[in-house]
């Protein structure tokens, strides 16, 4: 009998925190899938973030460093420094990436390091119980925005895949979701050349995964997956921001 | 010995790091330290290695982490209020139990203080600076010789260790130019078999981490911690004493005062009073056997220090108050003249203030 679905080697055996309908499980597989496929297991290292996905490192097979909030781009660039032959790449949610690792976020991508970066947007801080993100959306209700957000008094959200499009170190930066097959297909392409990317030496690559947080979006699985459909992907427009090979090319 | 080069202080740090082994620097500009940057800029390309001005200070340590977790010597260097942006990278590197060396050249403070020479950062190196319970080795160099030789040492015991060594200069050391040998002497190599260099698919993934969410277990790696601090205490602690034979009267003082304090007790000694020096080259683990070995037969000490008081309590605490312990300081950028000092030995002698 031939197997025809199986757990990507690349992730533990270790059963994952994440809440019920939460999408961190699908990313988390798909990132595994793509080092699998590329053969990466043995030489990529890993930098966790703080926020959900915090215990990354024990659902990867690979080595892993756990970074401060905000810093995983920092430390993943001191690691690649360190052995350039080595695929890094960070995970990182919307309050680490967008809030107080915005610094880090846009100077790694100036300094066109070459390291990959999967930065999960569900729009909320889930690990602390649903707070307003950068990325929260305009009148959206959370712990610190019961009133839902109001852009007069606590700003607009960041759209981090617009953001980077302007830094000319960026080399590749797309924006993928994963509330429906066709995207989750999508995602993993993405996901995947991001990898490639940084194996070819090509820089700094990132992939924006609109993804979902049922529990403190106070929402089904299944509500929450058509929320991202019907109010999220229409603030965070899917597809490819930046790709400076693609543009070359096209030349 | 090998020969003498003319160095600026922060120069010769950047150089014994090379030596010692250090191919990574990542840095910010901040005066008085900004030439460890400058020079590392110079130095690393023409050895491959990687200097890298970061986009701030709490970048900076955080690549430091990066690379000390794959298992290569690294530094960083800054000057007080960068130090203290490096603070929660530090707390990191700490919980981790990642070796790293980081130099403070420091300069008055607090906030944005000055960029004069201080020693206010003591209280900041020796007793924590970032969150948690932990200790970093501090070491300070009173001379450019020791600004290259704490260096390699550094690296060493950061090695030996596992964990953060700091350099404490101040903009004097830093900025002075002398005479010094840069002959590092034998590197020993330390196994380090929990770094980050790829599994290969042939080891169970390593992990550095400071996040243990059992209660237990954080406190275990808390108690192992300081079991290896314990160690460092007994067998790191240096010490410079000078005149302390017959001594009625222990100066103790670190750095730049400590050279000022010299020439105050060869002026005090020649007017004929018994006056000597312990000068502590560890600030962290403290010479605290010496100390109370002086308490036992000095009648004063005298902690001449440029911050407000703060190795004062360390030596209050080393000689379990048994005496008087006086303060001569200069804060703020001000360094304290031998007079000053010579005229608080006076007192000390005379025992007006007790």
């Amino acid at each position: 009998m031939s197997v025809v679905f199986e757990k990507p080697k690349s992730l533990t055996n270790a059963v994952l925190h994440y809440c019920p309908g939460c999408t961190h499980g699908i990313i988390h597989r798909l990132v595994a899938e793509v080092i699998d496929e590329l053969g990466i297991e043995g030489k990529t290292i890993g930098v966790a973030p703080v926020g959900c996905a915090v215990m990354a490192y024990d659902y990867f097979t690979c080595d892993f460093v756990q970074a401060a909030h905000g810093r995983a781009p920092a430390v993943a660039t001191g690691v690649k420094r360190s052995d350039p032959s080595k695929i890094v790449f960070t995970y990182q949610g919307d309050g680490d990436l967008a809030a107080i690792g915005t610094a880090e976020t846009v100077h790694s991508a100036a300094r066109r390091e070459n390291i990959t970066v999967i930065f999960v947007n569900n729009a909320i801080y889930g690990m602390t119980g649903g707070q307003m993100a950068p990325t929260t959306l305009p009148g959206q209700v959370t712990q610190t925005s019961p009133y839902g957000r109001d852009v007069e008094t606590v700003g607009y959200p960041v759209k981090v895949c617009e953001l980077l499009s302007n830094v000319d170190g960026a080399a590749y930066v797309e924006r993928v979701a994963v509330n429906s097959v066709k995207n989750i297909k999508n995602a993993k392409k993405a996901i995947k050349k991001a990898f490639q990317n940084q194996l070819d030496g090509k820089g700094f690559s990132l992939v924006e995964v609109v993804s979902t947080c049922p529990t403190n979006w106070g929402m089904t699985p299944e509500k929450a997956l058509q929320w991202v459909e019907e109010k999220m992907i229409p603030y965070y427009p899917l597809g490819v921001y930046k790709d400076i090979y693609a543009e070359e090319e096209a030349k | 010995m090998s020969e003498k080069v003319l160095m600026k202080g922060n120069e010769a740090i950047a150089e014994a790091a090379i030596r010692a082994g250090c191919n990574h620097y990542f840095g910010y500009p901040i005066t008085p330290q900004t030439e460890v940057a400058a020079y590392m800029a110079k130095r690393m390309p023409k050895i491959g290695g990687t200097f890298l001005q970061a986009e701030s200070e709490v970048s900076a340590i955080n690549m430091v982490i990066g690379v000390a977790s794959t298992g290569k010597r690294v530094m960083t260097s800054s000057s007080s209020p960068g130090v203290s942006l490096k603070a929660e990278g530090i707390s990191y590197l700490a919980g981790c139990d990642l070796p790293a060396v980081v130099v403070n050249v420091q300069r008055g403070g607090p906030g944005l203080g000055g960029i004069q020479p201080s020693q206010s950062d003591y209280f900041q190196s020796t007793k924590g600076g970032g969150h948690g319970d932990y200790r970093n080795i501090v070491l300070a160099p009173a001379s450019v010789q020791e600004m290259a030789s704490l260096t390699f040492k550094a690296f060493d015991l950061a090695d030996k260790y596992s964990m953060v060594s700091m350099i404490l200069a101040d903009g004097t050391m830093g900025q002075m130019m002398e005479p010094v040998s840069l002959d590092a002497g034998e590197v020993n190599t330390y196994e380090k078999p929990w770094a980050l260099t790829g599994t290969n698919c042939e080891r169970k993934h390593n992990i550095v981490n400071s996040l243990y969410l059992k209660p237990e277990a954080l406190e275990q790696k808390n108690f192992e911690r300081y079991e290896r601090y314990k160690k460092i205490e007994e067998n790191e602690v240096m010490y410079e004493e000078y005149l302390m034979d017959d001594a009625e009267i222990c100066v103790v003082s670190f750095g730049i005062t400590s050279r000022v304090a010299k020439n105050a007790i060869n002026e005090a000694r020649a007017k004929g009073v018994k006056v000597g020096m312990i000068r502590p080259i560890t600030l962290w683990p403290f010479p605290k056997k010496p100390l109370a070995a002086a308490a036992e037969k000095c009648k004063a000490f005298i902690s001449v220090e440029m911050s407000m008081g703060q190795m004062i309590e360390d030596i209050e605490l080393a000689i379990r108050c048994k005496k008087p312990v006086l303060l001569c300081n200069r804060v703020g950028g001000m360094i304290p003249t031998p007079e000053e000092v010579l005229a608080k030995i006076q007192e000390a002698n005379e025992g007006g203030a007790f």
